[in-house]
Parts: C-alpha cells; structure tokens; sequence
C-alpha cells in the first residue's frame, strides 16, 4: 500500500512539474471552471424561484449535489479519465507493452499513470460547494452522516472507476474505444440533478448502465440524511462487487493481449 | 450563380464522404443530443408537478414539447465554426483557403448542410423517442406550422454570420477558447435553449429582447410547440431580418479587417 502511495505522489509530481511550463493553461482552467459553476447555479437558481421543493431536495439540499457532483467529476477528469484515455492510445500503439514489463501492478500503473492536476480545481470548488451548503442549511451533519457521506463517495469513485476501466479495457478487442469515454462524459451530466427526477426508465440506465447515481446521488443523498441502511449497504456492496469484476476482466484482457508493437 | 451551385454541389459531396467516416460519432452525437432534452423535461416537470401541474402555463407535455422543439431547432441552426477559427488562423490553415477563387465562408456552409443532412435520421429517431417517452404535446395552429420553416430558415442564416464574425475573432487574439465558452453559456441561457425565456428574471428578459438571440432558437422554437399570435410572428420576422443585415455588414466589415491583419502576420 506504501509503495502504491508513493507512486502516486510521484506521477502526481511529475505531472506538476510537467504542467508548470504552461502557467497560463492554469487560468484557462479557473474560467472554465467558473463557468461550468457559475451556469449550474444559475440554472438551479432559476429553478428555485418557480418552486421551494424539487421532489423533496431544498435548495441548500440540491446545493450539497452539485458539490459532490464537482467534487466526484474532478477526481474522475484529474485522475481516472486521463490514465484510461492513455491506456486505450498505448494498447493501439502497441507502447502498453512497456508498462507491462515493470514490476508494479500493470493496472495500478495504468490507472494512475496520467494525472491532470488542474483539475484538482473542481475537486476543491465542490468542497467548497459542501461547506457553503451545509452553512446556508444551519446546521453540520452528524458523525454518522459524514462517515456514511465518506463511505459512499468511496464506493462511487470505487463503482465509476471499475466502469471506466470495464470500457477501457474493451479496446483490447476494439479499437476504437475513446469514443465510449466521451459517452460516458456527457452522461455524467446528467448527475447534477437527483436522479429520482428523472422517469424510471431513464433512472435505470444512469442507475445501473451508466452508473451516475451511485457516484452523486447517493453521496449527496447521504450527506442530506435521507439515506436508508439498505441503500447504504447495497452500494458498499456494489463496490465491492464491480472492483473485483474490473479486476477479473482486466487480468482476463491482459492473458489475451498479444502486443502489438514491433 | 450556376457557379456558385456546383461549388456547393461539389463541396457537399466531400463534406458527406468525409463524415461517413466516423460512424460511431453519430452514435456519440445521439446521445449527446437526446440527453439535454431529457434532463430539461424532467427537472421542469418535476417543478411543473411540485407546483400542481402547471408553471407559467407550462405543463409537463407543454415543457416536453417546448424542449424537443428547442432540440430540433438548436440542430439545424448551430454552427462549430468558431471552434475551428482559432486553429486555421495558428497553423496557417487559413492561406489554401484564401487561395480559392470562392469565398472560404461558402465552404464552411456546404459542410455545415452535409453535417445536418446526415444527422437527419438520428435526429428524427431522437425526437420519436422523446415525444413517446415524455407524451410531448405539441399546440401550434397550421399558419404557425406554415411559417416554421422560413423562420428556421433565417435562424440559420443569422445564428450562422454571427458565429463566423464571433469566429473571425481569432484573427486578433490566440486564446479565443474563453471567449467561445461564455459565448455558448450566454446563448444557452439566452436564446431560450435552456428554458423558455419567460422563466428568465425580469430584468433578464429585458436584456434579450434588445439581442438578436432569442430570434435564432426561441422564436422558432415556439412556433413549432406552443404556436404565437399572427403579431408575434410577423414582430418575429421583422427582427430576423434585422439582425441578419446588422449581421451581414459587420461580417464583411470584419472579414476585410481581419484578413489584412492576417496577411501582416503571414508575411
């Protein structure tokens, strides 16, 4: 697990280092991301001034989604995006061969080997986000909520992970995957609403399709203490269960993959 | 005039071959395209729902039909080319061009027309599917229907110029990527794509009618779902034709401009 870290923090390093050369790119990413922030709270703001409720979520309730929503969305695009976009770009060059000759874990490295650490600017704008709710609704949540509220974001990241590692390792077979993870991108935005607004069908496919709800609205719904134990328990074991199917393709997929280089 | 038809002709067919290579963009763009409808129609049902039953004199099938009409009109309207710009103008694209005997905005036409033609199906299977699963209810009388098509028309036309001239932009700055983001945020919010625009707060919706958006999404728009008075229609008319002359002159204006700006850098 030591090692793991330290890996971490040195390919999170280097992409530091890496990035510093294009300072500007740093305020490209604060407007961008300030715009992205500045629309979604105008058009929830628009909506609450038709309605006090959303299907039971208040607005300081809604504001605590949105956090999450940030908060979940940047962790993916600064670290799980960029390392599956590069992993489906070496398995068709053929360059996948050399991770694979290294002692580490391949699908450790190949997971965090692409770091966008601009990103890291979402992560802390949906911190931000949460605090800022939980002020406007008066009062903190409790022990319980925020260690349901940790273990589900967990579980999340775990669930979206395990996905995007399922498609991306596809491109073993096929080769044009990245299309696949531009699909799963504009899905996701469909998580900056509780997906129980949404008609059933169109719930089920960002339930268990593309596993949006697990990643925001439960989290969110945690946080917001409308959480059940069963809900709870059955994300954890999700989780659980989608971790070790990602990690049985993946050796499966490497068994099969030949190299395609030289 | 011929002349300029087999330059459309010819342009259009390598416009269409080209974009057949990327099949499964379709797939992409169909999804993309479905999902910001689906997700407007379920927010403001829900609101419309919570309210009982009604908003603003929305009802749920009244907001289906409102945002599926934004969807169609959205697409046959909208333009990329001020994404492009920036990097024709950096890496020299933009000499060959100039180097035709036709104006190169011709070119950018033709490949938006064959970018729509071959979106057709996929657009109709979206609004199939949409209308069913939402129980759409569109109320326009026929006039209305009559008129949606030179309306459309225009839409096009105009939303096109000013999004060239926006493009053209790229000539005097390098980052334009910005500039372009804030422009697709105000037009979301201010040509009705992202809610009819009398939800907008007061002092917003008098900000709009002095723009030209609103005429290249929301007047069309609402021709087709809700229907307007033979007034608003003719009003709407009026101003399309307005805002494309304004349009029109200051993309020449522009285009001569930047174009001497551009041979200065090449040279």
């Amino acid at each position: 697990m030591r090692t793991y870290l330290r890996l971490l923090w040195t390919f999170f390093r280097v992409s530091i280092l890496g990035e510093l050369a294009y300072r500007a790119s740093f305020w490209l990413q604060i407007v961008e991301s300030l715009i992205d922030l500045g629309t979604a709270l105008a058009f929830v703001s628009v909506v609450f001034s038709y309605t006090r409720v959303l299907n039971g979520w208040s607005a300081d309730e809604l504001l605590t989604l949105i956090g999450v929503y940030f908060l979940i969305g940047g962790a993916i695009n600064m670290i799980i995006m960029p390392g599956m976009n590069r992993l489906i770009e070496q398995v068709r060059q053929g360059t996948l061969d050399y991770v694979l000759t290294r002692p580490e874990d391949a699908q450790l490295l190949v997971s965090i080997q692409q770091i966008d650490m601009w990103k890291l600017l979402d992560v802390l704008l949906g911190m931000a986000l949460l605090v800022g709710a939980m002020l406007w609704h008066g009062s903190l949540p409790g022990p319980l909520q925020l260690l349901a509220f940790a273990l589900t974001l967990l579980a999340g990241a775990v669930i979206i992970y395990s996905f995007v590692l399922f498609l991306a390792t596809l491109s073993f077979w096929y080769v044009r995957m990245e299309n696949i993870l531009v699909i799963f991108e504009s899905m996701y935005e469909a998580g900056r609403w509780p997906v129980d607004i949404y008609p059933g069908w169109l719930r089920a496919i960002l339930t268990f399709v593309v596993p949006v709800a697990f990643a925001v609205t439960v989290p969110a719904e945690a946080l917001t203490a409308r959480l059940t134990w069963l809900v709870l328990a059955g994300t954890l074991l999700l989780a659980a269960l989608a971790l070790l199917a990602s990690r049985l393709f993946w050796r499966f997929a490497i068994r099969y993959y030949s190299g395609a280089s030289a | 005039m011929t002349h300029l038809i087999a330059v459309y002709r010819q342009q259009l067919k390598t416009a269409i071959a080209e974009q057949l290579q990327y099949r499964a963009a379709l797939v992409i763009w169909l999804i993309e395209v479905a999902l910001g409808p689906a997700v407007s129609i379920s927010v403001w049902s829900t609101v419309a729902r919570n309210e009982g039953g009604e908003v603003n004199g929305y009802s749920p099938s009244g907001f289906a039909a409102y945002f599926i009409a934004t969807m169609l009109v959205n697409y046959a309207t909208q333009t990329w080319v001020f994404w492009e710009f920036s990097r024709r103008v950096r890496e020299g694209e933009f000499s060959p061009l100039l180097l035709r005997p036709v104006h190169p905005i011709h070119a950018d036409i033709a490949q938006h027309l064959a970018y729509k033609i071959l979106m057709l199906p996929v657009i109709g299977l979206v609004t199939l599917i949409l209308w069913l699963a939402f129980h759409a209810g569109f109320t326009p009388s026929t006039a209305n229907l009559a008129t949606f098509l030179p309306a459309l028309l225009l839409a096009f036309a105009l939303r096109f110029t000013l999004e060239w001239t926006l493009a053209l932009l790229a000539f005097w700055l390098t980052q334009v990527n910005v500039i372009n983001q804030l422009y697709v945020v105000v037009v979301l919010f201010l040509s009705g794509q992202l809610l009819p625009l009398s939800f907008l707060p007061a002092p917003l919706q008098a900000v709009t009618a002095w723009l030209p958006f609103q005429w290249m999404v929301a007047f069309p728009a609402q021709l087709l779902s809700t229907g307007l008075s033979a007034q608003a229609v003719v009003t709407g008319f009026l101003a399309q034709l307005i805002w494309l002359l304004l349009g029109l002159g200051l993309l020449s204006l522009t285009w001569r401009r930047g174009l001497k700006r551009y041979t200065a850098v090449g040279g």
